[in-house]
Formats: C-alpha cells, structure tokens, sequence
C-alpha cells in the first residue's frame, strides 16, 4: 500500500512539477520587453477599472493573489467552464427601456428605407447634407449621450438594436455615425470630468459638433504605443502644444472636436525619470493649427470621410487632458473595446440583408428545371450564412447584455465578436454574391457595395490578426498567474490543493477526465452538441496548459501556435453562445425555435471539428515542421522581393 | 382665434408589406417579417404578426396640422385613433410627429373587425363637438379598405362643410375660411369653404416629416386619453356581414394570335362578342 502511495506521489509530483514549470514562466511573460506593445494589450484593463486605475498607480504588489474573473472566455483558459454570463442567455433591458426600445426601431428603419440611398452615397463618396442634417435632427448623432446632456441616453443593448438597423442599410453611414459617437468622443463619456462632459457632450450629441478618434500615423497602426505626435507642457502648466500627423481619420475632414493620442514627457514620482508616456486629450480645431488633408479615395464606406489631420503647434488648454496625464493608452484601449460590440450587432444586420437578398434569388431564379434552392450546393451555402448570422447576431447581444449588466471583463468577449462578426459578414456577402451570379457582380443589386463596405472591418479597430493575438495572449497571461498561484500552494504544502489538482491532471493523462456537465442547461435537442461543446472547454484548458509547459515565455513570439489557440477560443465561445440563445428560444416556446436548434447544432458540430484540428495542431511536431517551412518560404521571399519559382517555362 | 385641430389617425398594414410569395409554402415564423394573406377560413387578411404603421394619408393630414401650429395658425392638434389597444402605437408616433395630445377610442378586436366609415364618421363629430375643435383633417380613405367615406360622412353628421381630396390648403380671413385646391377626375378645383369645416387629405398636399428619435421618446410624457365608444353615445353594432374574401383569381396567360380574322374568331369563341 505505501509502495502504491509512493507510485502515486511520485506520478503527482512529476504532474505537479510540470505545472510549476508552467506557472513560473508566464509569469514572466510580463517582463519581456521586445513584445511589449502586445502584452500591454494584454494587461489593459476594462472601462470601469481603467478609471479606477488611471487614479492609482499601476504598481503591482508581488504578493497580490490573482483575481478571479466573471469571465467566461477567462476561465476557459484555465479549463473552467464559468457559466455567470452565458446561461441563460442574458438580457438587460427592464419593460421601460424595452418600450422605448421598440418605439425607436421602425422610425430609424423608416428614414434609411426612404430617405438614404446607399448607393447614391456610395457613388458620390460622400454624405449629401440633406441626409447628414436628417441623421441630426433624427437624433442619430447622440444615440448613448445622457439626456441631461442632450443626447437619447440608450443603453449598449438598446445601442446595438439601432445600429443593426443602420449596418443592414449603409455602412458607410454606420462608420460617420460610429467614428463620431462610438470613438470619436466615446472617451469624453468614459473618462470625462463633469467640466469636459458639460462643456462637449451637447453640441456633439446634435451633431452640431461632429467628432473623431485620432489614434493612428503613418508609421504606428497596430503598434499604437509607438505614435510619435508629441504635446509638451507650457512652463506655466496651463496649456499644451502639439504637434503631429494622424491618418485615416474618419470624419477627419470635417471634425470639430478631435481624441486625439499624443506623446507627454512623464515624470515618474518615485525615481524622477522623464519618460514618454501616451496621454489622451481633446482638441477643438478651433484651437488654430488644426488642418486636414482631401478625402482618401477608398475600396468601400466611400461616403465615409477619411483624411489625414496635421496638427502644428496647437494649443490645448491643460484642462483638456482626458483621463489623465500619461494614461493615454489605457484611454484608448478601453474605447476601442467599449465600442466593438457594436460592430458586431451592425454587421448582424448587413448579414440579414445578403442572405435576405440570397435567398430572393435562390427561391426565384430558375436553372435546369427548379428554383436552385433546390440544390445542395445552395443550401449548403444558405445554410452557412444563417449560421454564421446566428451566432454573430448572438455574440453581439450577450456582450451587449452582460455590459449593460455591469460587467468589468469582456474584452476577451468583445474581442471575439468583432473579429468573428468581421469575418463572418465577409463570407456572407461573398457567399451571397455567388448565389447571385452574374447578378451578383452588378452594382445595382446592391451585393457589391456591400461587400466593398465590409471588406474594412477586418482591418480597423484593431486588426483581426491582432485581436486573435490579444485573445490568446490574455487568456493565457491569465492561465498563467492562476498557475502561479498553484505554484505556491504547492510549495506550501497545501494538501488539500495538491490532492485535488494532482488527480485531475492524473485523471487527464488515463483518459478519464471529469468534464462538467452542461446538460441541465439545455433542452434534449441540444443534448448532444452541449456535451461537444463541454469536452471542449476541458480540451482547450489541457492544450492550453500544455501549451504554456512546452514553450513557457517564449510562447509570444509562436504566433502560429497562438494563432491556433485563439481560434479555437473564438470557436468555442461561438459554441455556447448560440447554445444559450437557442436554448432560451426553445424553454420559450419560441415559433423559431427548431430552427435555432438547427442552426446552434450545425455550429457545434463544425466548430467541434475545427477545434479538434486546431488543438491538436497547437501541439503537434508535424504542425511545427510545417511553420517551419511557412517562415521559410516567407523570408526567401522577402529576400526575392516577389514570388521566388523559376518559370516553368524558365523565362 | 388660432384653430383646433383633430386628426384622424388609422392603424394600418404598412404599405411597404408584401404579399406572400406562393412558393414558399405556410411559414410558422410569426415574425413581423410576416407577408399579407387571406385568412385560411376566407373571412379576412391575417394582420397578426404583420407590420402596421400610421395610414400614409393620415401622416399627411398630421404633417398639415403640424404646420398650422407651427404657423400659429392653430394652437392645438388632437390625434384621434379607432381601434383595439395597438392603435396606441400610431398614436405615439402622430405625438411624435407633433400632436399635444391623443384620444384612443378603444374597440376590441372582434368588433373592430365590423367598425365602419359610418361608425367612425360620429365617433370623430362626437369628439370635435366635445374638444370644440374648429377644423379636421383627416387622410382621403385608408390603404387597407380604400373606403374614401370617413370625410364625407364625418361632414354631413357634423353639417360640416367638406374639401376633399385636398392638395393646397390655405386659411384665409382670420380663421374663418379655407382654400382648398382639390384634386378631381378633371384636374384641380379649387372651392373656398368656411370653417369649421372637414378636410381630407390627398398624396401631394404636403410631405411628412420624420418622426425624430428625442421626440418620439419625448411624446410618451404627452396626455393619451383612452375611452370607448359608449362615452361618446355611439353605437357601434355591425351594419354589414363581410360574407367572404379571396384574392385576386390568378392572372391567366395570354395568347398570340396571326392575324385580324384569327383574333375576331378567337373572341367570339369566348362569348364576349
């Protein structure tokens, strides 16, 4: 007996030093300075806590426990199925603001049925002012503005349901209206003082002001802690100058009140050193000095306004710092975050227009005999876009809810439906293109514009290549400190925890894992894609540690394995979400319900699939190999400068 | 004397609802992207789950009225709606659109399905009489029975004269007459009439406004009055019995004929000569 005891301990321990190996060197990952930029992204904060920060000192103490995150996306990491925020599916609205909610809907629909016309708009790259003075007066300009303030004072929730409205119908519109409101002065709502607030807020809420987000130059995109745009002090500390230039600035060119990101020398209280820091502030062009380039011909949203804006030696009053000296790019971080679900509830909406104009097509046109929805092929694709609609439209309205709901962490979440919102639309549009045909292909069926418009939202409010880093990256920073923690546990002998996680990890390795069950949550339809999507959290958590054991800090620079990591994050989010939504709409009664089951089991059994690929791949030698020859090919053609084969004709 | 107003405003299937496709077959998704059909027992249109808005015309006669009051020509503006407790809904949109006040005059579904011109013709003079209203303005007819009667009607029961049909609306020697600029089978007339009067409102008399977001949140503070037709002392018992409704008979295809002698030949085969 003591002799199995002795087997036993030294099977766990061995478990347990790999997790000691594991733990400490994520915890490390924080101090790397080469992938800094990344891991800041990393560690930022959410809208409330960043405002509590931005007051104290971001010094961490060394003996801090890690804090336990609501976070479903979160806890996947640590292999923990954290169902708070995704069952039931969440809803924030009370009967009021449900009401008035529905009495906002048909008149929005109704001004861009009747007045917009998206292609008009498309065709003149720009916004005629009749239409940009009806989108004021409409109140479209003020949409989360509190009323004190002018403004219509919806919450996220009752935000995203106008903004589908406006992705179904112009996007181009959307990114006026969304550059304005959502970023552009989103941070005078979030960081504001009461002064900055009272002072701004009214005339930008009637769109009387209009205002933009000026983050980015020509040398720093993704790499936004680099910018260059510098303010000095006055000696009298009672203004700023600033000097610098910005791109692809929406509503750049006519903007009356700008965010804009600057570089400030910082003097750090405890050591004294002078260091450049980002800070935020406001910037009125009436300030002089403010000038903007011509509008930026574009692929798509050409009725959206981009320029470039050049700021030379403009004076800021000091009390136009916004959120505090040197915390720009918190500032800019948590607006950018606070904005993405509504990308991802717009761009439900243009989903719902392509497949609505797919299926017109497939039900009418005639080939060979039948409607061609009769055919696989058609509805193979038809189905693949309601699905992909179905959890875009769900991921949306859950961020939305659990933000409304108060939720500090869900910038994984938000992360996540930007990036699987963006791509999905694509697809569809692509898709629906195709089912068209010919058609398709022409202006005034409307599809192309579309998918010209779309084709941005891959790239800009941080770019899906980035987010797919940040999503894994911060999870497993996460991962890593709650690893760390075990560290000591362990080291202090704490039985109790080194007998619980020892015969997990022990449990793993014979195969016989303790997977939490999901099935009191969802009806018997979604039995069996509930247990998928179950055996996957407890997949990924392995992957995920084993992940962190076999590369250790080194693992922010395999972006191939990350890459892997975080699409499986993605895939799995995407799984209980449309589970939660269909299985709401099924304990309802919902008319719609089999339907949803339909949509929510595809979902599960493709995304299992994927996941199954891609954790396997995170892991796998063979994969490694084949990341070998990608970076390979990648670098001789940097050196060819184009594409490297000989001919086959050999000239 | 700056005029009262009261306006008619129906709750009807939205114009821009299509008719079902035939080939998609009975849907269960009651959703509002629901199409008009007729009722499976032929005895009307389904309108549950189907999108209703304010009768266009009625968006009209309220955008006239509005700009009355913002001539100071007027100094209030009642919207009145017949109908079961959603017609509250064309309500708030008329407050949004500019209306100080609304009268819901409640009819239950059931009857709702029997109320007539006639009905709503003395339930409207009922109430000018009792908010002393000067003018009334409602849309020509609604797009779902297409009557054109409620005007007229509304008129003779008050003794009121009327101006239908109307495309240019002036009012003229301090508050006591209109112009109005009908719109007829010959062309346009324009009568003058002295008020109070009833107008009803054709499609080029004005374009609406929209209705804008602050103001639609705003008209929910606005008073809505709701009470029945018995307050008014008006009977609204059935004068008809709807026996049946169907669609349209499908559109038959046509037919090329050679020539003139074939044609002549082919009509008389049809009876019609």
């Amino acid at each position: 007996n003591s002799k199995n005891l002795s087997q036993t301990w030294k099977k766990m321990s061995k478990i347990l030093t790999n997790c000691l190996i594991a733990s400490q060197k994520p915890g490390q990952v924080l101090n790397i300075a080469s992938n800094l930029a990344l891991v800041r992204y990393a560690s930022t904060g959410t809208p409330k806590s960043a405002q509590a920060q931005a007051k104290v000192s971001s010094e961490k103490k060394p003996s801090e426990k890690p804090a336990e995150s609501p976070s479903f996306a979160m806890n996947l990491f640590r292999g923990q199925m954290r169902l708070d925020e995704i069952f039931p599916y969440p809803s924030s609205l009370n009967e009021e603001q449900r009401d008035i909610l529905q009495s906002l809907v048909d008149p929005t629909a109704k001004f861009f049925e009747e007045k917009n016309d998206s292609l008009k708009n498309d065709k003149l790259e720009t916004v005629p002012d009749d239409i940009m003075q009806g989108l004021k007066d409409l109140g479209a300009f003020g949409l989360q503005t509190p009323v004190e303030h002018n403004g219509l004072g919806l919450n996220n929730t009752q935000y995203a349901r106008l903004v589908e409205i406006v992705g179904s119908h112009d996007l181009g519109i959307g990114i006026v209206l969304g550059a304005h409101q959502s970023i552009g002065f989103k941070g005078i709502l979030l960081f504001g003082n009461p002064e900055q607030k009272a002072k701004y807020l009214p005339k930008l809420a009637t769109g009387e002001n209009v205002a933009a987000f000026a983050l980015t130059e020509p040398a720093s995109g993704s790499d936004a802690a680099s910018i260059k745009t510098r303010a000095v002090p006055s000696a009298d500390g009672k203004h700023w100058t600033l000097n610098g230039s910005k791109i692809w600035i929406s509503n750049g060119g006519f903007a009356e009140v700008f965010t804009v990101f600057a570089k400030t020398p910082v003097k750090d209280e405890k050591t004294g050193e002078v260091k450049d820091k980002v800070t935020a502030f406001i910037v009125e062009r009436k300030f002089g000095g403010v000038k903007n380039g011509p509008p930026e011909k574009k692929m798509g949203i050409k009725c959206s306004n981009t320029a470039e804006v050049y700021f030379e030696d403009v004076k800021i009053p000091a009390e136009n710092v916004l959120g505090g000296i040197g915390n720009g790019f918190k500032v800019a971080m948590n607006i950018l975050n606070a904005g993405r679900f509504g990308m991802a509830a717009a761009l439900s909406g243009t989903m719902k227009f392509s497949i609505a104009k797919a299926v017109e097509h497939a039900t009418n046109r005639n080939q060979f005999g039948k409607q061609i929805i009769h055919y696989g092929t058609i509805q193979e694709k038809l189905a693949r876009m309601a699905m992909l609609q179905y959890a875009t439209e769900s991921m949306a309205y859950m961020v939305s809810a659990n933000m409304d709901k108060g939720s500090l962490e869900f910038q994984i979440e938000a992360a996540i439906s930007k990036v699987f919102a963006s791509e999905s639309a694509w697809a569809v549009t692509d898709e629906a293109v195709q089912v068209l045909g010919g058609m398709g292909f022409m202006r005034d069926a409307g599809l192309e514009r579309v998918l010209r418009d779309i084709r941005i939202f891959r790239i800009f409010e941080g770019t899906n290549d980035i987010l797919r880093l940040f999503i894994a990256l911060q999870g497993m920073n996460y991962a890593g400190k709650h690893l760390k923690e075990l560290q000591k546990k362990v080291q202090s002998f704490d039985l109790g925890t080194i007998l619980t996680e020892g015969k997990k990890r022990i449990g793993r390795q014979i195969g016989m894992q303790n997977i939490p069950s999901l099935t009191e949550h969802v009806p018997t339809q979604l039995s069996n894609s509930a247990g998928l999507a179950s055996k996957a959290v407890v997949d990924f958590g392995q992957t995920v540690e084993s992940v962190l054991v076999k590369y250790g800090k080194r693992v922010t620079e395999e972006q191939f394995v990350v890459n892997r990591i975080a699409q499986s994050t993605i895939d799995i989010f995407g799984m209980f979400v449309v589970l939660s939504r269909a299985a709401r709409s099924i304990n309802t009664n919902s008319p719609s319900g089999d339907h949803e089951a339909a949509l929510a089991n595809l979902f599960c059994y493709e995304a299992s699939k994927r996941l199954e690929q891609n954790l396997r791949d995170a892991l796998d030698g063979k994969f490694v190999e084949s990341t070998k020859m990608m970076s390979k090919i990648a670098k001789d053609l940097s050196q060819n400068g184009h594409t490297v084969p000989a001919h086959p004709l050999g000239f | 004397m700056p005029l009262r107003i009261l306006v008619g405003c129906k709750r009807a299937i939205d114009y821009a609802v299509k008719v079902r496709n035939h080939f998609i077959s009975e849907t269960k998704f009651n959703l509002n992207n629901a199409k008009i059909q007729v009722k499976s027992d032929f005895s009307g249109v389904v309108t549950e789950g189907v999108k209703h808005a304010l009768n266009p015309f009625d968006e009209i006669a309220m955008e006239e009225a509005v700009r009355l009051k913002e001539k100071k020509l007027a100094s209030e503006v009642i919207a009145v709606s017949c109908g079961p407790a959603q017609s509250q809904d064309v309500l708030r949109t008329a407050l949004a659109l500019g209306a100080d006040k609304a009268v819901h005059v409640e009819v239950p579904g059931k009857e709702y399905e029997t109320l007539q011109p006639i009905h709503v013709s003395k339930i409207l003079a009922k109430l000018a009489e009792q908010e002393k209203v000067d003018l009334i303005i409602l849309g020509k007819q609604a797009i779902d029975d297409d009557c054109n009667q409620t005007g007229q009607m509304t008129a003779a029961v008050l003794n009121w004269p009327q101006a239908t049909f109307a495309s240019k609306l002036q009012i003229t020697d301090g508050d006591k007459e209109a112009t109005c600029e009908r719109e007829i089978d010959g062309g346009l007339e324009t009568i003058k009439i002295k008020l109070p009067a009833v107008i009803t409102a054709d499609l080029r008399l004005n374009t609406p406004r929209y209705a804008t977001l602050p103001n639609i949140m705003k008209a929910k503070k606005k008073p809505l009055k709701k009470i029945s037709p018995k307050d008014l002392g008006v009977d609204i018992s059935p004068r008809q019995e709807i026996v049946r409704v169907a669609e349209p008979p499908k559109r038959q295809g046509g037919g090329k004929v050679s020539s003139s002698e074939e044609l002549t030949e082919r009509i008389k085969k049809l009876g019609v000569v």
